[in-house]
């Protein structure tokens, strides 16, 4: 009796010892550590990646001598108010590339989910056997850094006072800006009919623009109608062109006698800065194979640019507008430094596409306080 | 007949003799009280009933009603009525627009773009100083008061309280005051004349540090006037490494983008629908 007591509390806290263990992730911590194969020591640091758990993932590196923890957290968490600092791993998928028993080059795609649906981020892993188990050297990110510097910037902006609600009857308002549509293309894809083409503000001042579409039946009567959402450039500056793109899932032209198209188009504030340039424009595939237009934005201007879109319009050999497609940008815009972008485009409009035009729509956490 | 009836219909016949009646006037002008003269005896009550208003008083029968101006002070139809305790009696009688005081004047669009044949229009409509809307004719005045040069006058009858007018937009870009005048009463409204698309555009390029710096020649539209400032100018760039696109708003009349060139890149120029020259930058243009 008198060792049964001590031989109790002795088992509770052993007990409890392993339960603190097993709750503070010593399991994932003991199977990196003991990673048998590159594709197990990537898993695990995708883990612990995806649950955020930077700490863990950093001691499971490699390369911890050339990489700074906060780098490795700043180049998978995003900063700069960027859309990855509002994203989380939501899957990765491996796939090897080159193994010997003492490294290998796994390629692992992470698919980041964000508000404004899922990003994909393609990274080539080296993965070191080291001792009895395999670890990942993560590629050091290289960091653009900003020069402290003066960039000048003509601020030009447009103010709007419209009408108040004590003015009388017929006191003129000002009117909303002209825009038109100067292409439409409907285009029958297998799951979907796209309405793809070009809206112009042909005004001297700003307009926010939204275009719709309604399928008619042979009848007459509407089948569906669908908005351009955020694939367009709802902020036109004066004389400025943007692509839009209508999608119709579960429709077939066939179904379609006409598309009704109807534009409607605001008065707004707004201001011609920040100017992004986008550079390097190509047409080629990207690691995964796929066709894409890519190439970099410039954010020419002296304020970051948060989240940044990008708009792409394709023209066939005649200049008729033959595809729309957008992607979003999870870096953000620092000035002056170049940021790659690249945006899919269907394997059978590629080869179709003589002309393209990228339009980049940004959004900035300071645009509110300098409005 | 006994004598009770012939009695009973003496009186019914008498009093129909004295019964309430009212004799308004045919019409009156808007805020212009007036008296209507009554006919019978003792008491009543005097019921007024218009667009705006509901009025009941009591009146002597066989004196004048009197109706204030402020009763009366939008127009259309009114019914008087004069309830006795025998019976009630009604008339209606109109209420018209005063003499024009007031205008409420629509001029569009409140931008035009220079040179566009009927491309303004005015229209006024005519009101009292009680906001009737005056349906006699009246004559209104639309001056057009341009920056430089005469004010111009357009002299337009009003029909059924409606004046209108249209008018070319002119070459010069610029405010235009347009002021509609009726009696007393003017309302000034300025239309802004803005420059038209883009005309012969063209661009010039200089090597720099980092590439090439493009800009165009002071952007006039055919007029020669000076397209505003932030019209976005779109500079496009194909060389070895791609094509570059930049759009770039216009400051101080000229648009400017810096690209990176490598080697030799052509340099092409658009803004809205209009096309600019091209350059080729790093070989023989």
């Amino acid at each position: 009796m008198r060792r049964a007591l001590p031989l109790f509390i002795l088992l509770v806290t052993i007990v409890l010892v392993i339960i603190a263990w097993v709750q503070s992730g010593g399991i994932t911590l003991h199977e990196i550590r003991s990673a048998a194969t590159p594709q197990q020591a990537i898993e695990g640091l995708m883990n612990d990646i995806q649950g955020k758990n930077w700490d863990r993932a950093y001691a499971s590196l490699a390369n911890q001598t050339d990489i700074e923890k906060q780098a490795f957290i700043r180049d998978l968490a995003g900063s700069n108010g960027s859309l990855r600092t509002y994203s989380t791993l939501e899957k990765f998928s491996i796939s090897p590339l080159r193994a010997n028993s003492d490294d290998a080059i796994m390629r692992v795609r992470m698919t980041f989910s964000s508000a404004v649906g899922p990003i994909d981020d393609v990274r080539d892993l080296h993965v070191q056997h080291e001792g009895d188990a395999w670890k990942v050297a993560w590629p050091k990110p290289n960091f653009a850094k900003v020069p402290p510097q003066v960039i000048p910037v003509n601020y030009l902006r447009w103010d709007v006072i419209g009408r108040g609600p004590t003015d009388d009857w017929g006191v003129q308002n000002v009117d909303n800006p002209n825009v038109r549509i100067t292409s439409m293309n409907a285009i029958d894809r297998p799951d979907r009919i796209v309405i793809v083409g070009e809206v112009v503000n042909e005004d001297t001042v700003p307009a926010y623009v939204n275009v719709n579409a309604t399928l008619l039946n042979p009848d007459g009567s509407p089948l569906d109608q669908e908005g351009s959402f955020d694939t367009i450039s709802h902020t036109l500056l004066p004389k400025q062109v943007t692509p839009y793109r209508i999608d119709f899932p579960g429709f077939h032209l066939k179904q379609v006698k006409s598309v009704r198209m109807d534009i409607k188009a605001l008065l707004i504030p707004a201001s011609a800065d920040p100017v992004i340039a986008v550079t390097d424009q190509k047409m080629n595939k990207d690691q995964l194979g796929r066709n894409v237009l890519s190439g970099s934005l410039v954010n020419q201007s002296g304020q970051t640019v948060n989240i940044s879109q990008v708009v792409a319009v394709y023209y066939d050999s005649n200049g008729k507008v033959i595809w729309v497609s957008d992607g979003y940008v999870d870096q953000a815009l620092l000035p002056q430094v170049a940021v790659p972008f690249a945006v899919d485009v269907p394997g059978d409009v590629a080869p179709k596409v003589q002309s393209y035009h990228v339009l980049v729509n940004h959004y900035s956490t300071n645009e509110r306080a300098s409005s | 007949m006994s004598v009770a009836h012939r009695v009973l219909s003496f009186l019914v016949l008498a009093g129909v003799a004295f019964a309430a009646e009212l004799h308004p006037p045919a019409q009156v002008t808007a805020g212009s009280g007036f008296s209507m003269p009554t006919s019978g005896s003792g008491d009543a009550t005097f019921y007024l009933i218009g667009p705006s208003v509901a009025i009941k008083k009591t009146v002597h029968l066989g004196q004048e009603v009197k109706v204030d101006a402020t009763e009366v002070e939008t127009a259309g139809k009114y019914v008087a009525s004069l309830c006795s305790s025998d019976n009630c009696s009604s008339s209606t009688f109109y209420v018209v627009a005063g003499a024009p005081d007031r205008l409420s004047f629509m001029l569009h669009p409140s931008r035009v773009p220079v040179s566009e044949p009927n491309a303004i229009n005015g229209t006024a409509f005519v009101f009292d100083k009680f906001y009737n809307l005056v349906l006699n004719p009246s004559t209104v005045n639309f001056q057009v008061v341009q920056r430089s040069g005469p004010p111009l006058n357009h002299t337009v009858k009003a029909a059924h309280g409606v004046a209108w007018m249209r008018m070319p937009s002119t070459p010069k870009e610029g405010p235009v005051k347009v002021i509609a005048t009726v009696q007393s009463a003017n309302e000034p409204r300025v239309i802004q004349q803005v420059a038209s698309d883009a005309c012969h555009l063209r661009i010039k390029a200089s090597r720099t540090a980092k590439g090439v710096l493009v800009e165009t020649d002071p952007v006039r539209d055919c007029s020669g006037n000076a397209v505003p400032d932030g019209t976005v100018v779109s500079f496009t760039s194909v060389d070895s490494n791609g094509k570059t696109t930049v759009d770039a708003p216009i400051k101080k009349g000229i648009a400017r983008a810096e690209l990176p060139v490598s080697g030799t890149a052509r340099i092409s120029v658009a803004s809205g629908v209009v096309m600019g020259n091209e350059i080729t930058v790093g070989g023989r243009s």
